[in-house]
């Protein structure tokens, strides 16, 4: 069978809990064979979205087609081709690893052997323990690979390595850069910023249930024209001077954020004196200065002005 | 779908095989063995308990035909040894001397079932509470051998030929009773907990987003039961058997299918117990909702013909009182098909009603 174009097609996804609007008006599309990330705060409908395009929970209206098709006329044949994985499954803890592949691999017509599965997941030596003895590092990478048992065209994720530690979540992150290069479709959700960057080819950045900005991370991240972001405390109290940084030379932006001002730069090396110096002649007292790259993360705080994640 | 192979990559090599692997019912009825076998105390309940249920039941009331009963002679009253050498003799009885408060404590804590009080050689006075069966038992044992001590001389001549038949004890009348309450118990909880607890860790959810047959899933639970039933109606009738000689007087097949049709309907009312409920809570309260009336009204440990005529349909129509009723008469009357009709009937009809409107109204998400 041919691969259309385009592997999922979203219009006009819109979604209701009672008075709260879960998704709205929401748009998409993800091309086959790209890695493609819904990026957005917790509650900005990232779930209820991958859910409906894995036919899990009804729209209230819009259209969703994925791998050509439609979910109410094709649903079990759409079944045989995708891959899900939700972001709360627990396994049945006294399940042993490989009895629970070899269950999830008995739903399909056709897929790789269990033994291949836990090779490509690295759960080779905890092939015969328990779920309830796992990691969560390994319950996740468990769960991938019970989505993988029907080979799937498109691989769905939902936050796969939130609650996860930093090495956990690279293992994670290796999996997925292995699963993208083998050439299967993925749409992954996530709230870090570093996990979008890192894995996804084009990012949409979600909010309130819409999407505000969708590119790649390096367009988005561009399209700041920030070259760098300066981050800058200074005492308290009378920190919230409006207007600070007002035509400082080099600075294209500035917010304040309690105590800290957030300012874009084009150049750091001529900004920070001149920010310096302004501190100065306000006669405040600088407490810290750090300056860093653009990330997407500095997207998303110049797209709403809030963060990504409430510290 | 794909050619095998068609999209290896770097770091993935395989080669999608199809129909290489298990048919989806068999992994999930394995599936669900493993769970109940892993887990010590489901083990227990189901087949520990109801054995030690049918043991304590059985020791407590056993029969005992030898029975001896245990009388006071007051050691102050005036002809004492008269009365206890007269009742000596007798093998039905155990004689004790007690003063005048040992014998009251006696009296009123059992120890002793009466209390004879020698007034003088030709007057003696029982003490005794009416109400205590023993009490009157042994009246008649201490009266009859003190009246023959004295000479008195039976106008009608009496043989005993004693008989102690098998399928009359009160074992026997628990035991069916006990089973049908079994596999009951196994089958709600057993159904009704896994599934709340699949759908609420979002099992059922990833399943569904699976090509998985919904109602294979559901059969799986069924099928476990079946298998479990099997080995629970082994164990229960054979120590019947075995431990006190419980009879099996009608046809095995007849047996066997009262215990099929049993364990089904109480799996399909455990899938119906959970075919909503979000939470072990909200799925524990309907199911003592629905087991306890049965268990005090269905005839598992007293007749059901205690009730009144009134409410007789209504305990009739429960699927226990049906279930009870053919695996007792099957295996104590020895009932053939014919008079079984009636009660598989109220089974099958329980059994197409909750599976259907189980199957309905699940919810999978
Ligand atoms: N089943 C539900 N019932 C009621 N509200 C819900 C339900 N699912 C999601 N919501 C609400 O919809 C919004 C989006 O939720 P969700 O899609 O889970 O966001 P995210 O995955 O991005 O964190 C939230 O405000 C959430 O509270
Ligand atoms: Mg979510």
């Amino acid at each position: 069978m041919q691969s259309p174009a385009l592997a999922l097609e979203v219009r006009a996804l819109r979604k209701t809990f009672g008075t709260v609007v879960a998704v709205d008006a929401l748009d998409l599309q993800v091309r086959s064979g790209e890695c493609f990330g819904l990026l957005g705060p917790n509650g900005a409908g990232k779930t209820t979205t991958i859910e409906i395009c894995e036919g899990l929970q009804e729209p209230d209206s819009g259209d969703v087609i994925v791998l050509g098709r439609h979910w109410a006329s094709d649903e079990r044949a759409l079944r045989e081709r995708l891959g899900v994985q939700l972001q709360e499954t627990q396994f049945s803890e006294k399940v042993t690893v490989e009895e629970t592949i070899a269950l999830f691999r008995s739903f399909f017509r056709s897929g790789p052997a269990v033994e291949e599965i836990i090779g490509l997941v690295q759960l080779e030596e905890k092939r015969g323990a328990r779920v309830g003895t796992l990691s969560g590092g390994q319950k996740q990478r468990l769960s991938v690979a019970c989505a993988l048992a029907g080979d799937p065209e498109l691989l769905f994720l939902d936050e796969p390595t939130t609650g996860l530690d930093p090495q956990s979540r690279r293992q994670l992150w290796d999996l997925v850069e292995r699963l993208r290069a083998s050439g299967r479709t993925i749409v992954l959700t996530t709230h870090y910023m570093e996990e979008a960057e890192r894995l996804c080819d084009r990012v949409a950045i979600v909010d309130q249930g819409r999407v505000i900005a969708i590119d790649t991370p390096r367009a988005l991240i561009r399209s700041l024209g920030a070259e760098q972001v300066v981050e800058v405390e200074v005492s308290e109290g009378i920190a919230a001077t409006p207007g600070l940084f007002d035509g400082t030379q080099g600075v294209l932006s500035a917010r304040l954020d309690g105590p800290l001002w957030t300012l874009q730069v084009s150049a750091a090396h001529e900004a920070v004196p001149a920010v310096l110096h302004r501190v100065e002649e306000a006669g405040l007292s600088l407490t810290e200065l750090r300056t860093h790259t653009p990330t997407l993360e500095d997207v998303f705080v110049s797209l709403t002005g809030r963060h990504l994640r409430e510290q | 779908m794909s050619a095998p192979g068609s999209r290896e990559g770097p770091g993935i090599g395989w080669n999608p095989r199809p129909g290489e692997s298990e048919s989806p019912l068999i992994q999930l009825t394995r599936t669900r063995f493993r769970e109940f076998l892993r887990e010590p105390e489901a083990v227990f309940w189901t087949f520990v308990f109801p054995l030690l249920l049918a043991s304590g039941l059985g020791l407590a009331f056993r029969s005992r035909p030898n029975d001896v009963a245990k009388v006071g002679v007051l050691s102050t009253a005036p002809a004492a040894s008269l009365v206890r050498d007269a009742l000596a003799g007798d093998s039905s009885l155990t004689v004790v001397m007690l003063d005048d408060t040992s014998a009251t404590t006696a009296l009123r804590i059992g120890t002793v079932a009466l209390v004879v009080v020698a007034l003088d050689s030709q007057r003696v006075e029982y003490r005794l509470d009416r109400a205590r069966t023993e009490a009157r038992t042994a009246r008649f044992l201490v009266d009859d051998a003190l009246q023959r001590a004295r000479g008195r001389a039976n106008p009608v001549a009496v043989t005993e030929a004693l008989v102690s038949e098998r399928g009359s004890r009160y074992i026997d009348f628990v035991l069916p009773g006990l089973l049908a309450m079994n596999l009951m118990g196994s089958g709600m909880w057993g159904i009704g907990f896994s599934i709340v607890d699949a759908r609420r860790k979002k099992l059922l959810k990833r399943f569904v987003a699976t090509p998985m047959r919904r109602y294979h899933y559901l059969a799986s639970f069924l099928l476990m039961r079946l298998g479990l039933m099997v080995i629970e109606v082994s164990v229960i009738s054979a120590f019947g058997r075995f431990a006190f000689g419980v009879p099996m007087r009608g046809s095995v097949v007849a047996f066997a299918v009262a215990c099929l049709l049993g364990a089904l309907v109480f799996g399909s009312l455990g899938l119906l117990v959970a075919s909503r409920a979000r939470t072990i809570e909200a799925a524990s309260g309907l199911m003592n909702l629905i087991m306890l009336p049965m268990w005090v009204a269905s005839g598992v440990f007293f007749s059901a013909g205690n009730f009144p005529d009134a409410v007789q349909p209504f305990i009739q129509a429960l699927p226990l009182t049906a279930v009870v009723d053919s695996v007792r008469g099957i295996m104590i009357q020895g009932l053939g098909w014919a008079a079984l009709a009636p009660e598989f009937a109220i089974i099958a009809a329980w059994l197409v009603l909750s599976f259907g409107i189980a199957l309905r109204f699940f919810r999978w998400r």
